[in-house]
């Protein structure tokens, strides 16, 4: 294991005073893991702030069905290892309707994604929700909140938000109000993966360098994961050595050309860098301010 | 590898150029990405303010909505590295509107940077800024002087604005000033030394804030940690969770629980990556105790010389809400882990923030600075805020629509029942209750003026009276003439008013009397706090729902002739607000039913409640 870097230690003690937080002031927490390096390290904190007991509230995956079968298989392994229990939601009317990103575009974000999402916060009832998001990935989530209101319909109005001082996490709510809780908000991407590594902690196979086929589309590369892929005229999928750097469903994750392929090659990679995590995700690039305007919808 | 994490506030004005500063130093320690770059180079043509050039500020000016305003809107957190640290950036915005997002930012801050636009000097937005940097203990502070290329690279102006900066320090408290001439858009003295002003030979902003040690408290303090969360998975384990406030603690040493005094010793600190010799600052523990004693969140364990129980606090409060602080209010109270009720005792000075003196008020608006006394429903363990942040440092919350509304600084503290005893007497209010063969109860109508709320009163009391019942009644009205004769109709005013209707209610309830109020009682924060006067179930808000307009058409008193013909300001439903109940015990339409029909509604909505037998 390597040393722990001094401001690591202060972010993990932030992070597990405010997982502690929730588990006193929320009647009904949930923890939304969405299996990739984030959620990894959100849980790996959880499990720290509890210890010896286990983390007083469960883990819900919102399942498109579009998800890399390397994350499924992960969500089911790190479930069992640890002894969580795990909610599962997929948008019963996307399903039925065929809702796929093949053919719906934005629209499959939406219905599957954001739509199942508050599906599934309502149907479970729950007062807080735990998530994974970092400040540095967005302008827009620079000015978010640890304990960040939702109001009725999960809604997100940027002006309305609660000062937050010190270290006094406002967990009240007013009828129809829910919370959304980023413990990862002063992280960035290197101290996730310099804190994967430091920690010893499990990540998705995916994030590192493996032969994958592969096609190019609008010069960024998509893996193809299952006999779901639909090809374009002329595509051929072609074998290259490529990993994630960001994990969403399959066709609109875009991988890197890169060779890394233990954690001490991905942080290496990490500090020398000129990308931005999110440029491989496709949605976030639909139009200006798009991060922002899903949040606003309810979006994580 | 960075060895350490600094947290920095960042204030400056709109056109001090702070977004550009920060957009500058986020860019030149390389935590810009290039596709990010490129959309700023489209952004720079489309929202630009430097001509032909990338504008840095857009890095920065997150939302959508300011990006078109060109102005920042809330605090932000920025983060970066270099070799030797990491950074925290919390940028907020420099107009006075939005004082409470710097002092947001100020709260988790070590150290902070003031933009000073060379060509202005200092204004009244830099008193204010380091007052606030100074209220909220950072003891640190660079003072960036900007657009040192619009004065011509001139020495003098530069070193009148840091000699006028010094001369307010002895209105400010102490601060460490280290000034540094900069210009954010071209780098000058942010990353590297610039040609253009030799004269300037001190170190650049990023290597200032590279060395900088924070003056914090001294490490030999005594132990504090507010217990955050019972960690109980099974009857083999009770361990108390929480995060080192202050000082060291080691297996075997002996904590107090500050709320009830009573002591155990540690005997296991554990965490998930094994068992701990010692534990300190900022590190979060699990502790084990020795035995079993009554410990709970928002209890603070902590060794000798413990925290002080609070009582009352007297604090510096900065006000950020639309709707002003009145002495009288009550709110949650959070501090450390605690949460208890709060009601505004006094508010005795506004610190004006731009000349750096007190000024004697009896309220506080949006975004001001006061002095305000809390007393508080349980007690409290806390230190002044100049000694500890966290056991110094609370908010105040809005018990209905939940909003965090006021940040406090304790200066104070008057320990909870030394001066005041609470004599607790052999017959109490269930005996009293019991020869009056009754439940007390407080039967609080409100509604409009002319709405009917003194006539049912008075004839749901008859009926007591005539089934031998014992009551009491308080009229609004009446009482101005005796009790609150000092009281005139301001906001304030009226907190005040109510506050003493709702104690006197109180003690008629303890002589065992079912009271009855008629009082228009506008708001629902008063209509509260007179509620948490009494027990659970002694209080029946009576909502008498009559329409302004038939109010206006009764008018008994004449009163809406005169509020309407402007003789009589701050009339309830003419200019002044009212609430109506959301959620009333018991509601009476007036023009469904005449008071004799509403008066039995009353009387058996108490037989129900097991009130009257």
């Amino acid at each position: 294991m390597t040393m722990r870097p001094a401001h690591l230690k202060a972010l993990e003690a932030e992070s597990i005073h405010i997982l502690r937080e929730v588990a006193a002031q929320a009647a009904n927490p949930v923890l939304l893991y969405s299996i990739g390096k984030d959620s990894s390290v959100l849980l790996h904190l959880a499990r720290k702030a509890f210890f010896p007991a286990k983390p007083p509230f469960p883990l819900l995956h919102i399942d498109t069905t579009w998800k890399f079968r390397d994350m499924i298989v992960f969500r089911d392994k790190t479930v069992q290892q640890f002894g969580f229990e795990l909610r599962k939601h997929t948008n019963p009317d996307g399903l039925r309707d065929g809702i796929n990103p093949f053919d719906h575009g934005s629209a499959y974000t939406q219905i599957m994604k954001t739509d199942a999402l508050k599906q599934a916060l309502t149907i479970g009832k729950y007062d807080f929700a735990i998530g994974g998001a970092r400040r540095d990935e967005e302008r827009s989530r620079a000015k978010e909140r640890v304990f960040s209101v939702r109001g009725p319909g999960h809604t997100w109005e940027p002006k309305r938000q609660r000062p937050e001082l010190w270290h006094l996490y406002n967990g009240n709510l007013a009828p129809g109000e829910t919370l959304r809780v980023f413990p990862l908000s002063n992280w960035t991407e290197l101290d996730v993966w310099t804190y994967v590594l430091a920690e010893g902690i499990d990540v998705v196979p995916l994030y590192f360098a493996a032969p994958r086929p592969t096609v190019m589309r609008d010069g960024q590369i998509i893996v193809v994961d299952d006999d779901r892929m639909r090809f374009l005229p002329g595509e051929k999928p072609e074998t290259k050595l490529v990993r994630f750097r960001s994990l969403g469903c399959y066709p609109l994750s875009a991988a890197v050309d890169s060779p890394a392929a233990t954690l001490e090659d991905i942080v290496a990679e990490m500090r020398s860098t000129r990308v931005s995590e999110r440029a491989g995700r496709l949605i976030d690039q639909d139009q200006d301010s798009s991060m922002e305007k899903k949040k606003r919808e309810g979006y994580f | 590898m960075p060895d350490s994490l600094l947290r920095v506030l960042t204030c400056g004005s709109v056109d001090d150029g702070k977004s550009t500063l920060i957009g500058r130093l986020l860019f030149e320690c390389g935590s810009i990405p290039d596709d990010v770059l490129v959309a700023l180079e489209r952004d720079s043509r489309r929202f630009g303010t430097v001509e032909g050039g990338t504008d840095y500020a857009l890095l920065v000016d997150g939302l959508a909505a300011e990006r078109e305003q060109g102005v920042t809107i809330d605090v932000a957190y920025r983060f970066f590295e270099t070799p030797v640290r990491r950074f925290i950036l919390a940028d907020s915005p420099g107009h006075q509107q939005y004082t409470r997002n710097m002092v947001t930012g100020a709260s988790t801050s070590d150290f902070a940077i003031l933009l000073i636009d060379a060509r202005k000097g200092i204004l009244a937005q830099t008193r204010r800024h380091a007052a606030i940097v100074s209220l909220l203990g950072i003891r640190d502070v660079v003072l960036a002087v900007n657009k040192m290329d619009l004065v011509g690279f001139d020495q003098a102006v530069f070193d009148g604005i840091v000699a006028g900066f010094h001369a307010l320090l002895d209105r400010l408290g102490p601060l460490n000033v280290t000034a540094i001439p900069v210009v954010a858009r071209d780098g000058d003295n942010v990353t590297r030394p610039s040609t253009n002003m030799p004269w300037y030979t001190g170190a650049t902003l990023l290597a200032t804030l590279e060395r900088a040690e924070p003056t914090l408290r001294p490490l030999d303090v005594p132990f504090r940690m507010p217990v955050q969360y019972v960690n109980r998975p099974d009857h083999t384990f009770r361990g108390y969770a929480g995060t080192v406030e202050a000082g060291t603690i080691k297996p075997g040493d002996t904590v107090i629980n500050t709320t009830s005094r009573v002591e155990a010793k540690i005997a296991q600190i554990v965490t998930m990556d094994g068992d701990l010799a010692t534990a300190g600052r900022d590190e979060p523990v699990t502790l084990v105790l020795d035995r079993e004693i009554d410990v709970s969140r928002g209890d603070v364990l902590a060794v000798e010389p413990i925290p002080a129980l609070a009582g009352q606090i007297d604090a510096w409060v900065v006000w950020m809400d639309e709707t002003p602080l009145f002495r009288g209010r009550a709110y949650q109270f959070m501090l450390g882990t605690k949460s208890v009720v709060g009601t505004i005792t006094d508010i005795t000075n506004r610190l004006d923030v731009d000349t750096l003196t007190e000024v004697a008020v009896r309220e506080l608006a949006l975004n001001e600075i006061g002095r305000v006394s809390i007393s508080l429903s349980h007690p409290v363990a806390c230190e002044v805020y100049t000694e500890s942040r966290t056991l110094g440092g609370f908010v105040l919350v809005d018990r209905l629509t939940r909003n965090t509304v006021g940040a406090g600084m304790v200066t104070a503290i008057k320990a909870a029942r030394s001066d005041v005893y609470w004599h607790r007497m052999d017959v109490g209010k269930d005996a009293r209750a019991l020869l009056n063969g009754q439940k007390p109860a407080v039967l609080w109508f409100t509604g409009l003026s002319g709405a009917g709320k003194s006539t049912i009163a008075n004839l749901v009391e008859k009926q007591l009276l005539a089934m031998g019942r014992h009551s009491m009644t308080l009229d609004g009205d009446n009482v101005r003439h005796g009790l609150n004769r000092d009281l005139g109709f301001s906001e304030a005013d009226r907190v005040e008013n109510i506050r003493r209707i709702a104690e006197v209610s109180k003690l008629f309830v303890e002589a065992g009397l079912i009271v009855l109020v008629s009082f228009i009682s506008p708001y629902r924060n008063e209509r509260m706090l007179a509620r948490d006067c009494v027990e659970e179930g002694e209080f029946l808000e009576i909502y008498v729902d009559t329409p302004v307009d038939e109010c206006r058409r009764r008018d008994p008193k004449g009163l809406y002739q005169k509020a309407d013909s402007g003789q009589l300001r701050n009339f309830t439903g003419v200019d002044a607000p009212y609430e109506a109940p959301l959620d009333p015990e018991i509601r009476l339409p007036t023009l469904e039913g005449s008071p004799e029909v509403l008066a039995a509604k009353v009387i058996d909505a108490l037989r129900e409640r097991g009130i009257i037998g």
